[in-house]
C-alpha cells in the first residue's frame, strides 16, 4: 500500500512501489487521460503534472512520488466543467483520434503556469517530446496559444474564451 | 565569492596594470571595412574545403542560439567571469562580418582581434585557432563569407567589473597565447601529425579536455588531463582517462565517426554536438584525431587491461530480461542510509531499459562500462539521469527520458551512491547534493539555448528486440 | 461484383445470420453515376431505410452506419446529413457505429469512402425517411403531401397542426426498400450541413472521458500480452511457462503454437510478466528478409504478374525530346501513437470483440474462422482506438484478445501491444518502384507518355483467417492467402498510375508482385502516395524541360474544370508566379493530383527551407485547395487536409522501416524517427471549393502524394538537383548538394 496524492486527493494504492505511475492512474484509480504510447518516454502521451511539471508517467515508478502532488488531465477540469487550456482545445478542434492529446495538453498546461505568455518559438520546443501521428500539429499550437490568451484574461477577471 | 575567484580579482588586477603598460600591444589599429565580397567571388572548391574546417571547428554550435539563424550568435557562454554572448559572424554588413577582409578574418583567428582593433574575449578560442594555416583560414573565411547574411546584433555581454575591460584582454593574451604554429614531428607519422594540426588548432578539443587556471587560461602543464563545458566534464585524454576500457585508435574512430562506441556509450552534452559536426567531416580527419588522441591517451598500464577484461566480462554477462523485483542482476553493493533507496530507484526507474540485453546505442550502455560513472565526478550522470537525451526530430537516434521532473534532489542522489557503488570500484563520490543543485541550473539553461538537442544522429539502426 | 442482398431489420438487430455479403473493396459509390437506376451509396447492398434509420414512438432517432470513427470525424458528418434530411436538429440524432449486430455491413472503412458510402446512403435514407413521414402525415390529415413540410422532428401542415415523428412512426413504414432516387434537399437551405459543427467525439478526448478501446474497464476484465515470435516465421522451441505462473497476478500463460501470452489481472503484472515469458523463450529464427537491398534491386529481382492497364495511341503526335527517370518508395508504417488493443469476451459460447478494426464483418468472418465457430456467434463492435491510417495491428490484436479469451470463458480480456510489437508486426506500407519515360513534342507539350510501377498488393486485410497473426501463429495455423492485385479503377499499387492528365500517347504497367518479404498491407492512399508523387516529379522534370512553369505545364495537360480550379486556386493562394524567384536556401514546389481519378481534387503549394550543410530540409508553408464535392463540414474537412500534409511530410522527408537479414529493426520512434514539433510547418492553409449539389468526394487520402510531390519539387527547386528517392532525408539531399 502507498499513499499518492492524485488531482488533489489521496489514495491508497495496491501496488508493488516499481510499478509505472500510469499503470497505477489507469488500473488502480480508473482514470483515462493519461495513455500508454510507447512505455520509453519517446512520444509523450502518458504525460501528466507532477508538483507544476510535466513527467512521462510511463517512466515514473510511484516510488518516486510520496508526498507530490500528482495532476492529471481529469484534475484541470470536466466535460461539463472543462478548464481553459480544455476549453482551448475543443474551439480550435485540436484532435483527430485525440490518442497523444491529453499529453501535450498537460505539458502546455505546465509551461502556461509557468510561463503565462509563452512565444510560438517556446511552445514548439516545449512540445518537442511529444508526438502527434495524425498531423494535427498547427491546432495544437492555435489552442496553446488560445488557452494562454484565456488564461491571461481569465487571471483579469474575465472568464475567457467561448466554444 | 570562492578563493578562485578572489584570487582571480587579484590577478585581473594587475593585467589590467599590466595590460596598460603594454600599450602598445593593448592598442590594435582597425583594418579598413569593405564591400561585401561577392559570394560568387569565391571558388567553390574552398568553399567546400571551408565547410569541413568549420564543421571540424565547431563554429556552428557557439554561433547558432536556438531559434536563431545558423551563424547569426547569440548563444550566452557561460563563465566563471560572467556571461559572453556568441557573435553574429554571417556576412551581414551592419551585424556580422560582411566587412570583414580575409585579412581582418585572419587577424581574429591569429590574435583574438575584431576589425575594428577591439580584443576579442577568449571565450573565441583563438589561443587554438592561432595555429590554424593561412590556408585554412582562408578556406573558413571563404565558407563563412558566402552563407545568407542575417541581421542579428549579438546581446550585450553580462560580465561584471574588471572583466568587462577588453584592455584586459591583452595582459591575458601576453600571458596566455601563444602564437607559434604546430610544428610537424617527423618521427610520427602523416596521419598523427595531421591529427595533431587538428587538435591543437580548429578542433580546439583542449578547450574543453584541458583544465583552466583562475583566469580562464588551459593550463598548458595538465594539457588533456581533463576540463569542463556547459557543466559537464569533459574527461581525461591521457591516461588519467577514467574510462573502464581504455581507449584505443579504433574505438575513437568510431565513436567520433558514430557517435557511440560499444565499450563507452553514446556521445552526449556538447560532445554530442562535436560529434554531429564531425559527421560532416571526411574519414581521413576523423581518423587522424583518432589517432593523435590515442596517442595522447598512450598505452594503458597493465592494470588498466585487467580492469577492463573483467568489466567487459561483467558487461557480456547474459541479461535474464529486465529484473523482476527489487532483485537487480548487479546485487547492490551500496551501504548506507539511501542504498536501498538508490537500488529501488534503479531497479525501477533504470534498468528496464539499461538491461534489457538491447543492443547500442538504443538502450543505455552496460553500466559496468560507464566512464561517468567511474569518473571522479558525477556531475555527467547526474546531467544524464536529470536530461537525459532528447529526441532529435526525423533523425535516428537515441533517447532516454529525463527524470529532472520526477526526482528529488535526495532521489537522485541516492541513485547516484547507488550507481558509483555498484558499477565501479572508485571511492564514493563527495559533495553529491551540490553537484545535483548545480546540474539541475546549469543544463536547464543549457538545453533551452543549444540549437539543437544535445544528442547524436544515427544512420544504421542495429538489430533490436521486438 | 456487388451482390444485391436483402437486409432484413430483425435479423440485423439479433445479429442473425443473413449477412453473409458479397461486399466489395469498389464499393458502390465508384459506380453510382454509371448507371442511374441503381441506389445510391450503401443502400445499393443494404436497401432496407430501417437498416440506416429507425424512429422510436417517443421520437428518439437513431441512424446506424456501417462504418467506423477513426478521428477523422466521420461521426459528426453523418450526423449533420442525417440531421439536415430528417430535418431536425443536430443534437436530436444518436449515431450507432460500426456493430455487426445492429449496423449494415459496409465492408471496411477505408479508401476514403466513408462519405461517398455512408455519408450518400444516409442522406438518401433519410430523404426517403422524411418523404415517407409526410405521406403517413398526408393520410392520417387527410391533405395532399405536398401542402405539408418537415420542421424540427414534426410533420407541419398548413392550419399549423404538428405531427411528431413519433406519432407518425406507429406502423413499420420504414421497413422498405430505398428508391434509386431521392428528393434531397436544395443545400440553399441547408441549416446542420455545411456548416463546422464541432467535432462529437472531442469533449470526451479532451477531458479523460472513455473514448477508446484502450479505455475500456469491464468487470472482472484481465490483461493480456502477447510475446511474439523476434522475427517473421520464427518457431518456438522452449519455453518453461510455470515460473511465470508464479509470479504476482498472473492468470495463465497461453502457449499455442508460436502463439505465447500471459494473462494476468493487473496490467502491470501482465507486462512484468510477459518480459519474464519473453526471456525464458527460446526461438528458430530463418533469416528470410532481403537486408541490405535497396528497392530497385529488390522489386525487380521479385516475379512480377504485368498488366497493361492504359494503352491509347494518336501516331499523329510524336516526341522529339525524351526523359526517364525511376522513384522509389521505401516501407514506411502506419507508426499509431497508441500501440493496437482489443477487449474479447466468451460468454456461453458466443464471442464478442471490441475492436478498432476498419472492418467489423470481415474481421467478424476471419476470427470466426480461426476459432472455428459459427461466424453469427461471433460479434465485433467497433470501439475507437488510436489513430488508424489503414491496415494496423487492430485486426491482429483482436484476434489475440478473442484466441486468449476463448480459453477464459467468462473473463473479458484486454490485449493492448507494446510499442515494439506494433512497430515490429504491423503491416507496413509496401515499397514501390516507379519508371517514366516522356517525351515533348515542338511545342513542349507532352506527345508521349509511359509510366510503370512494381508494387506487392496493397491490401492483406481479413479476407480470413490466414491474414491474423494469431491465427498464423498457433499450432494449426491458417495460411495466408494468396495476394491479390486490388481492381481499378481504384487500384492499388496501381491507384493513381493513370495519369488525370490528356496525353495523345500513354501506357501504363503495372507490375504485380506477389512475394511479400516483409509484412504489408493498406496504407493511407495506398500506391497513390508513391504513384503521384512520382508522376508530379515528373511533370516537374518535363516542365523544366520544355522551359515552362511548372503550374502552366500542369494547366496546359488538364482538361478537367474542376481540377483547374483547384490548380489555379491553390497557385493563386500560394503566390506563385512564373517569374518567382525563392530566398537562399528556400525553394517552392507545386504538385496536384485527383485521389483515384474519381474522388477529391487536391492541389499542393510548398515552401521549403534547406540547410545546406546539414541537408536538412523543414516544410515551412503548405497551400492547398481542395474540392471534395458538397462539403458537409468545413472545419473537418480541413483538419483532414492540414493533417495529411503534415503527416505525409513526414513519410516523405524522414520515414523508412529498416531491417536486416532477421529482423525488423526499426522497432519504436529512436530507431523509426517521425515529425517533431521543432519541424512542424509556420503555416498550413487550406482553401475548399464548395460544390453544392455535387456528390460527396472522399478526401481523407487525398493530400498524401500532392503533398509528398510538391515538398520534393521544392527541394529541388531550392538545390538545384532531383531527388527520386523517398524519404528525401538531409543524408540524401545534401550527398546531392555534394555531388
Amino acid at each position: 500500500m502507498m499513499s499518492l496524492k492524485i488531482n488533489g486527493q489521496d489514495h491508497q494504492v495496491d501496488a508493488e512501489p516499481d510499478t509505472p505511475l500510469l499503470y497505477v492512474l489507469r488500473d488502480d484509480i480508473k482514470l483515462n487521460a493519461a495513455k500508454y504510447g510507447c512505455g520509453l518516454g519517446q512520444c509523450g502521451a502518458c504525460t501528466v503534472i507532477v508538483d507544476g511539471n510535466a513527467v512521462f508517467s510511463c517512466v515514473t515508478p510511484i516510488l518516486l512520488l510520496k508526498d507530490k502532488e500528482i495532476t492529471t488531465l481529469e484534475g484541470l477540469g470536466t466535460i461539463e466543467k472543462p478548464a481553459p487550456i480544455q476549453r482551448a482545445f475543443m474551439a480550435e478542434q485540436s484532435a483527430q483520434c485525440g490518442y497523444c492529446i491529453p499529453g501535450m495538453m498537460m505539458r502546455a498546461q505546465a509551461l502556461l503556469q509557468r510561463n503565462p505568455n509563452p512565444t510560438d518559438q517556446q511552445i514548439r520546443a516545449e512540445l518537442a517530446p511529444h508526438l502527434c501521428r495524425c498531423g494535427t500539429h498547427m491546432r495544437i499550437l492555435r489552442a496553446v496559444h488560445r488557452a494562454a490568451e484565456m488564461m491571461t484574461r481569465a487571471d483579469a477577471g474575465d472568464q475567457g474564451g467561448t466554444l | 565569492m570562492t578563493l578562485s575567484a578572489r584570487i582571480g580579482l587579484i590577478i585581473a588586477a594587475a593585467l589590467i596594470v599590466l595590460g596598460a603598460a603594454a600599450g602598445a600591444l593593448a592598442w590594435r589599429p582597425a583594418i579598413a571595412a569593405i564591400e561585401p565580397p561577392n559570394p560568387r567571388s569565391f571558388d567553390p572548391e574552398l568553399v567546400r574545403r571551408g565547410r569541413q574546417l568549420v564543421a571540424l571547428g565547431n563554429c556552428t554550435d557557439c554561433h547558432t542560439v536556438r531559434g536563431g539563424q545558423e551563424f547569426a550568435g547569440g548563444l550566452p557562454v557561460v563563465t566563471p567571469f560572467g556571461t559572453v554572448f556568441s557573435t553574429n559572424i554571417t556576412p551581414d554588413p551592419e551585424t556580422g562580418i560582411g566587412r570583414w577582409s580575409e585579412q581582418a578574418f585572419q587577424r581574429a583567428m591569429k590574435s583574438g582581434v575584431d576589425r575594428a582593433g577591439q580584443h576579442l574575449y577568449p571565450t573565441f578560442p583563438y589561443d587554438h585557432f592561432t595555429h590554424v594555416t593561412d590556408a585554412d583560414d582562408r578556406a573558413l573565411y571563404a565558407y563563412l563569407m558566402t552563407r545568407r547574411p542575417v541581421r542579428a546584433p549579438a546581446p550585450a555581454n553580462h560580465l561584471t567589473f574588471p572583466y568587462d575591460q577588453r584592455p584586459l584582454i591583452a595582459g591575458w593574451k601576453l600571458l596566455f597565447l601563444q602564437r607559434d604554429e604546430v610544428t610537424p614531428d617527423p618521427a610520427k607519422s602523416t596521419v598523427w601529425n595531421r591529427g595533431a594540426y587538428l587538435v591543437q588548432g580548429l578542433a580546439h578539443c583542449g578547450a574543453c579536455h584541458t583544465p583552466r587556471n583562475a583566469l580562464g587560461a588551459e593550463r598548458t602543464a595538465a594539457s588533456f588531463a581533463g576540463g569542463q563545458a556547459e557543466n559537464w566534464v569533459a574527461y581525461a585524454l591521457n591516461a588519467a582517462s577514467p574510462a573502464p576500457v581504455p581507449w584505443t585508435e579504433d574505438a575513437l574512430f568510431d565513436y567520433l565517426r558514430n557517435g557511440w562506441q560499444k565499450d563507452h556509450g553514446v556521445a552526449r552534452g556538447p560532445m554530442a554536438q562535436v560529434v554531429n559536426n564531425l559527421s560532416l567531416v571526411d574519414d581521413d580527419d576523423v581518423r587522424a584525431i583518432a589517432a593523435y588522441t590515442a596517442d595522447i591517451f598512450g598505452p594503458p598500464a597493465a592494470g588498466r587491461i585487467q580492469g577492463a577484461e573483467a568489466v567487459r566480462a561483467e558487461a557480456a554477462k547474459p541479461r535474464s530480461g529486465p529484473p523482476q523485483t527489487s532483485a537487480s542482476t548487479s546485487a547492490p553493493k551500496a551501504s548506507g542510509p539511501d542504498s536501498t533507496e538508490g537500488a529501488a530507484i534503479y531497479v525501477a526507474a533504470c534498468a528496464s531499459c539499461h538491461e534489457t540485453g538491447r543492443a547500442l546505442p538504443y538502450v543505455g550502455v552496460d553500466l559496468h562500462l560507464s566512464t561517468g560513472i567511474n569518473a571522479p565526478d558525477p556531475r555527467n550522470v547526474a546531467n544524464t539521469i536529470l536530461y537525459g537525451l532528447a529526441a532529435r526530430n526525423g533523425e535516428r537516434s537515441p533517447i532516454m527520458p529525463g527524470f529532472a521532473a520526477s526526482m528529488t534532489d535526495a532521489q537522485v542522489t541516492a541513485l547516484l551512491n547507488y550507481l558509483r557503488a555498484t558499477f565501479s570500484k572508485q571511492p564514493p563520490w563527495s559533495n553529491i547534493a551540490q553537484t545535483v543543485a548545480d546540474a539541475r541550473q546549469a543544463q536547464a539553461a543549457f538545453l533551452q539555448t543549444a540549437a539543437e538537442p544535445p544528442n547524436i544522429a544515427i544512420h544504421t539502426s542495429p538489430r533490436g528486440q521486438p | 461484383m456487388i451482390a444485391a442482398f436483402t437486409l432484413d431489420r430483425r435479423q440485423v438487430l439479433l445479429g442473425g445470420g443473413a449477412l453473409i455479403v458479397g461486399f466489395s473493396l469498389r464499393g458502390a459509390a465508384a459506380q453510382e453515376a454509371a448507371s442511374p437506376a441503381k441506389r445510391p451509396g450503401s443502400l445499393a447492398t443494404t436497401p432496407y431505410l430501417d437498416s440506416w434509420i429507425r424512429i422510436d414512438a417517443d421520437g428518439r432517432i437513431t441512424v446506424f452506419t456501417g462504418k467506423a470513427e477513426l478521428g477523422q470525424g466521420i461521426k459528426t458528418a453523418l450526423q449533420q446529413i442525417a440531421a439536415e434530411e430528417l430535418d431536425v436538429s443536430f443534437e436530436a440524432v444518436e449515431l450507432v457505429t460500426a456493430d455487426t449486430k445492429r449496423t449494415a455491413n459496409e465492408g471496411y472503412t477505408s479508401g476514403s469512402h466513408s462519405m461517398q458510402d455512408s455519408g450518400t446512403a444516409i442522406r438518401h435514407a433519410a430523404a426517403q425517411a422524411r418523404e415517407l413521414l409526410i405521406a403517413q402525415a398526408a393520410q392520417r390529415l387527410n391533405q395532399p403531401a405536398d401542402s405539408l413540410r418537415a420542421e424540427n422532428g414534426a410533420v407541419i401542415a398548413p392550419d399549423g397542426t404538428r405531427l411528431g415523428y413519433g406519432e407518425l412512426i406507429a406502423a413499420d413504414i420504414l421497413h422498405v426498400e430505398a428508391q434509386p432516387s431521392s428528393k434531397l434537399k436544395d443545400p440553399a437551405s441547408f441549416k446542420v450541413m455545411g456548416r463546422p459543427i464541432p467535432r462529437v467525439d472531442i469533449p470526451a478526448k479532451v477531458t479523460g472521458g472513455a473514448a477508446y478501446v484502450q479505455d475500456m474497464r469491464l468487470p472482472g476484465m484481465l490483461h493480456a500480452r502477447i510475446v511474439r515470435p523476434p522475427s517473421y516465421g520464427a518457431t518456438l522451441t522452449d519455453v518453461d511457462g510455470a515460473a511465470i505462473e508464479k509470479m504476482p497476478g498472473v492468470v495463465k500463460v497461453v502457449r499455442n503454437g508460436n502463439f505465447l501470452a500471459v494473462v494476468a489481472e493487473k496490467e502491470f503484472q501482465a507486462i512484468k510478466a510477459m518480459l519474464a515469458l519473453a526471456a525464458a523463450a527460446k526461438w528458430q529464427e530463418h533469416p528470410q528478409l532481403p537486408a541490405e537491398r535497396g528497392v530497385r534491386e529488390l522489386l525487380t529481382n521479385l516475379p512480377s504478374r504485368d498488366m497493361t492497364i492504359l494503352n491509347v495511341s494518336d501516331p499523329s503526335v510524336s516526341g522529339l525530346r525524351s526523359i526517364e527517370a525511376t522513384y522509389t518508395r521505401p516501407y514506411q508504417a502506419h507508426g499509431s501513437i497508441g500501440p493496437s488493443c482489443a477487449v474479447a469476451q466468451l460468454v456461453d459460447g458466443a464471442m464478442t470483440v471490441w475492436s478498432h478494426t476498419q472492418g467489423v464483418y470481415p474481421d467478424r468472418q476471419a476470427i470466426a474462422e480461426m476459432l472455428q465457430l459459427a461466424s453469427d456467434s461471433v460479434r465485433v463492435i467497433h470501439v475507437e482506438g488510436s489513430g488508424c491510417y489503414g491496415h494496423n495491428g487492430a485486426d491482429d490484436a483482436a484476434a489475440d484478445a478473442a484466441l486468449i479469451a476463448s480459453l477464459i470463458p467468462g473473463r473479458p480480456i484486454r490485449v493492448q501491444w507494446m510499442r515494439e510489437q506494433e512497430h515490429a508486426w504491423e503491416p507496413f506500407g509496401p515499397a514501390m518502384l516507379t519508371q517514366a519515360k516522356a517525351s515533348l513534342d515542338a511545342e513542349g507539350r507532352i506527345a508521349d507518355w509511359h509510366f510503370e510501377v512494381w508494387s506487392n498488393t496493397h491490401s492483406m486485410r481479413p479476407g480470413g483467417a490466414g491474414c491474423l497473426l494469431a491465427a498464423q501463429h498457433k499450432a494449426e495455423p491458417v495460411a495466408e492467402p494468396a495476394p491479390k492485385p486490388l481492381p481499378l479503377p481504384e487500384g492499388g499499387g496501381d491507384r493513381n498510375a493513370i495519369p488525370i492528365y490528356a496525353f495523345p500517347n500513354a501506357k501504363v504497367v503495372h507490375h504485380f508482385i506477389s512475394q511479400m518479404p516483409l509484412r504489408i498491407s493498406a496504407m493511407r492512399s495506398l500506391g497513390a502516395y508513391h504513384n503521384v508523387f512520382s508522376i508530379e516529379s515528373f511533370m516537374d522534370e518535363l516542365a523544366a524541360l520544355a522551359g515552362k512553369d511548372p503550374v502552366e505545364f500542369r494547366l496546359a495537360h488538364l482538361k478537367d474544370q474542376r481540377a483547374r480550379d483547384v490548380v489555379q486556386k491553390a497557385a493563386e493562394a500560394f503566390g506563385w508566379a512564373q517569374d518567382q524567384k525563392p530566398p537562399a536556401g528556400r525553394g517552392y514546389g507545386f504538385a496536384f493530383a485527383r485521389y483515384k481519378n474519381l474522388a477529391a481534387y487536391c492541389a499542393i503549394a510548398s515552401e521549403i527551407e534547406v540547410i545546406s550543410d546539414t541537408g536538412r530540409a523543414r516544410l515551412v508553408r503548405a497551400v492547398a485547395a481542395v474540392d471534395a464535392g458538397q462539403i458537409v463540414n468545413p472545419n473537418g474537412l480541413i483538419n483532414q487536409i492540414e493533417g495529411a500534409i503534415v503527416q505525409s511530410s513526414s513519410w516523405t522527408l524522414y520515414e523508412s522501416v529498416t531491417f536486416d537479414d532477421t529482423r525488423i529493426t526499426s522497432i519504436d520512434w529512436q530507431t523509426y524517427p517521425i515529425l517533431r514539433f521543432s519541424a512542424v510547418p509556420d503555416t498550413i492553409d487550406v482553401h475548399l471549393i464548395d460544390r453544392p449539389g455535387e456528390p460527396f468526394l472522399g478526401s481523407g487520402e487525398t493530400a498524401q502524394g500532392p503533398a509528398a510531390a510538391s515538398i520534393a519539387n521544392a527541394v529541388t527547386n531550392a538545390i538545384g538537383k532531383r531527388l527520386r528517392d523517398l524519404p528525401l532525408t538531409r543524408q540524401r539531399i545534401r550527398a546531392a548538394i555534394e555531388a
